[in-house]
């Protein structure tokens, strides 16, 4: 038996047999070629199979992760076509008189040493591209179909790393987990993997690679790291008393679906999820949100090339609402600014970014770009139960401006006769210390409050949230957020107004029952984090005085 | 000939995928296009050498566009670069 410890980018355990990928480098043939000619036409067949090879993997790609993600093999096609790669091909056959699969690897080595070379890391990483088309290229050219590994059910695939087009090509069904040597937690395996739900290990090391055969048992624990090849009676034992418990962990999980969510003295609260698109609706239909607290509308923004037009936006909040049936949506608006860019703003560049020109503030500087918005919301609001809020407030003028916007909307639809629905809630984020401090004053103008943490807490610690060495003193639990976060509940419920959180302390476990205790009405969590939330609730009493802890 | 110069204000700068639609609209047209950067310059169909030269956030890069539809072909490259880039 062999241990082997790395990162685990999905908590789920699982036992199978090693698939290996790309184990090793192959060598590739160098010969003397005759006919020089005949070579360089060989490069030309090879490249075409290559590129008609691509074509099927972006189409595949296309609907496994959508366009975003697949036009990395649109480039893919561009650099095997690149003149310049072209010509290097080309000038080693001529020049050395040798086969065209080693011109193939001598330009993949000079290409992809070329990137490595390059001072950023985002540009050193484009040096795996280059040698997955070479790659290609030269399996094209041998006529080699790529080693599948082994086939069958519960296959592990190990690998010193995964290139995008080869976690495509997978059979997906087949794999329960991955490992791999390196990777980061934002590789495609990574990614991948919690897509699929199953467990991935990564950065194992070169060691790990070299020890494991196709076919030997493989356990992987993606909670702890471990990865144990070839597990002996009582490993295999261990492991597998551990994928029942996180089995019957994860089947309570599930028996949790469909229930209430309701403290044990009765108190039902609003369990829902944050979305950023419609693609993540699937995923809140299937951990049972009660309904959405967070639909980050920004995203379409971000997705579209220039300002999303009316009819394009209304066809995307109709499509929200009526796929929740019923259930309150509360889409947010517009929250862009300097670190999200969307080109076609024209936004200057800023020294401070997070406390500088964005979403409400933005908003009603262009109130064009505003009032399309609000125009589609208006108008999908018959769909479904749609609350509107909006993001970044500071003072009750925004709120009232941004008020006075929308009772203009309504009398220009009125006039239009286009109908809406009369009883859209409008709220507002509280996340800024400014609108939590001044909460009683802003609670009488809407009709509710959403607490963004992850503002509230960069703001309150001025500690920036993109700044990786303030992690450390940006104490999420910091009593000055907690006292803001309690404030501002109790001005809600003063003016008879509910208050909920949607940044990331909402799914903070070990905080859920002291938000119960503050009176907090409504928690917004990733999909996933719903049934574990739920579970929480459903086991807090609050007439009973808190465990101390 | 034409020239003009731009300052990048893509966060990520010439990244892969702008090169390639950089290198896209490139080959419609007849004339030579070269992107300049300090001592670095290559052909704007070449998205390898694009991408190598590492063209980054705030950097001003030199476009020179030579040949017979050089007019229509800068305007196509300008607007390209202030939708994209």
């Amino acid at each position: 038996m062999l241990c082997f410890k790395g990162k685990g980018v999905y908590g789920a355990i699982s036992i199978g047999v090693v698939s290996l990928l790309n184990k090793t480098e192959e060598i590739i043939p160098r010969f003397s070629v005759e006919n020089v000619e005949n070579e360089l036409r060989r490069v030309d067949k090879a490249r075409m199979s290559a590129i008609s090879q691509l074509d099927e993997i972006y189409k595949k790609a296309l609907t496994e992760v959508g366009e975003t993600g697949a036009q990395i093999f649109e480039i893919h096609k561009m650099m095997l076509e690149d003149e310049d790669y072209c010509e290097a091909i080309e000038n080693t056959i001529k020049i050395q008189r040798v086969n065209a699969e080693y011109a193939v690897s001598i330009a993949s080595d000079s290409f992809s040493s070329m990137f490595e070379g390059m001072d950023d890391s985002y540009m050193q990483a484009r040096a795996s591209d280059v040698r997955d088309i070479s790659l290609r290229l030269i399996d094209c050219l041998m006529d080699r179909k790529k080693n599948k590994g082994e086939s069958g059910n519960n296959i592990v695939i190990c690998a010193t790393d995964l290139a995008p087009s080869e976690t495509v090509t997978l059979d997906k069904n087949s794999i329960c987990g991955f490992a791999t040597s390196y990777g980061s937690v934002n590789s495609h395996t990574s990614i991948l993997a919690r897509n699929m739900n199953i467990p991935a290990v990564i950065g194992l090391g070169d060691n790990f690679i070299t020890s494991v055969q196709n076919g030997d048992t493989i356990a992987i624990n993606g909670y702890t790291g471990e990865v144990f090849i070839n597990p002996d009676d009582n490993a295999l034992k261990e492991i597998n008393r551990l994928i029942e418990e996180d089995k019957n962990k994860k089947h309570l999980l599930e028996t949790l679906r469909g229930k209430e969510t309701i403290t044990l003295d009765g108190k039902k609260i609003k369990l829902y999820a944050n979305i950023g698109g419609v693609d993540n609706l699937g995923s809140v239909l299937y951990n049972d949100a009660d309904g959405i607290g967070l639909f980050r509308s920004e995203f379409i923004y971000l997705e579209s090339r220039d300002y999303p037009s009316e009819n394009e936006q209304f066809a995307i909040y109709k499509r929200v609402l009526e796929a929740m049936s019923g259930k309150r949506v509360i889409i947010r608006t517009l929250d862009i600014g300097a670190d999200k860019q969307v080109d076609y703003f024209d936004l200057k560049k800023e020294e401070n970014p997070a406390l500088g020109y964005r979403a409400i503030r933005i908003c009603l500087d262009r109130p064009n770009v505003f009032k399309t918005q609000l125009r589609a919301l208006f108008r999908a609001s018959i769909y479904g139960n749609l609350s509107i809020m909006f993001p970044m407030i500071i003072s009750p003028d925004e709120v009232r401006s941004a008020l006075s916007i929308c009772d203009e909307i309504k009398k220009e639809l009125d006039s239009e006769s286009i109908r809406y629905a009369n009883d859209i809630e409008i709220g507002i984020m509280i996340e800024t210390p400014a609108s939590a401090v001044i909460s009683d004053t802003l609670a009488p103008l809407v009709d509710f409050f959403s607490i963004g943490t992850n503002d509230l807490i960069q703001y309150t610690l001025a500690c920036d949230r993109q700044n990786p060495l303030l992690e450390k003193f940006a104490d999420t639990h910091h009593e000055a957020v907690l006292r803001l976060i309690k404030y501002t509940a109790d001005c809600a419920h003063a003016h008879g107004k509910w208050v909920g959180i949607c940044g990331e302390l909402a799914s903070d476990t070990s905080l859920t029952e002291r938000f119960l205790r503050m009176g907090i009405d409504e928690l917004s969590v990733s999909p996933t984090f719903v049934l574990p939330i739920r579970k929480v609730i459903r086991e807090t009493d609050l007439s009973k005085k808190e465990a101390t802890k | 000939m034409i020239n003009f110069s731009y300052t990048i204000k893509d966060k990520l700068g010439i990244h892969a995928r702008p090169a390639g639609m950089l290198a896209k609209v490139a080959k419609v047209y007849k004339s030579n296009i070269y992107i300049e950067k300090g001592e670095k310059r290559a052909l704007a169909t070449k998205i390898i050498a694009i991408m190598g030269m590492g063209i980054h956030y705030g950097d001003t890069v030199t476009i020179t566009v030579d040949g017979e539809d050089e007019n229509d072909a800068s305007e196509a490259i300008k607007n390209f670069m202030k939708e994209n880039l």
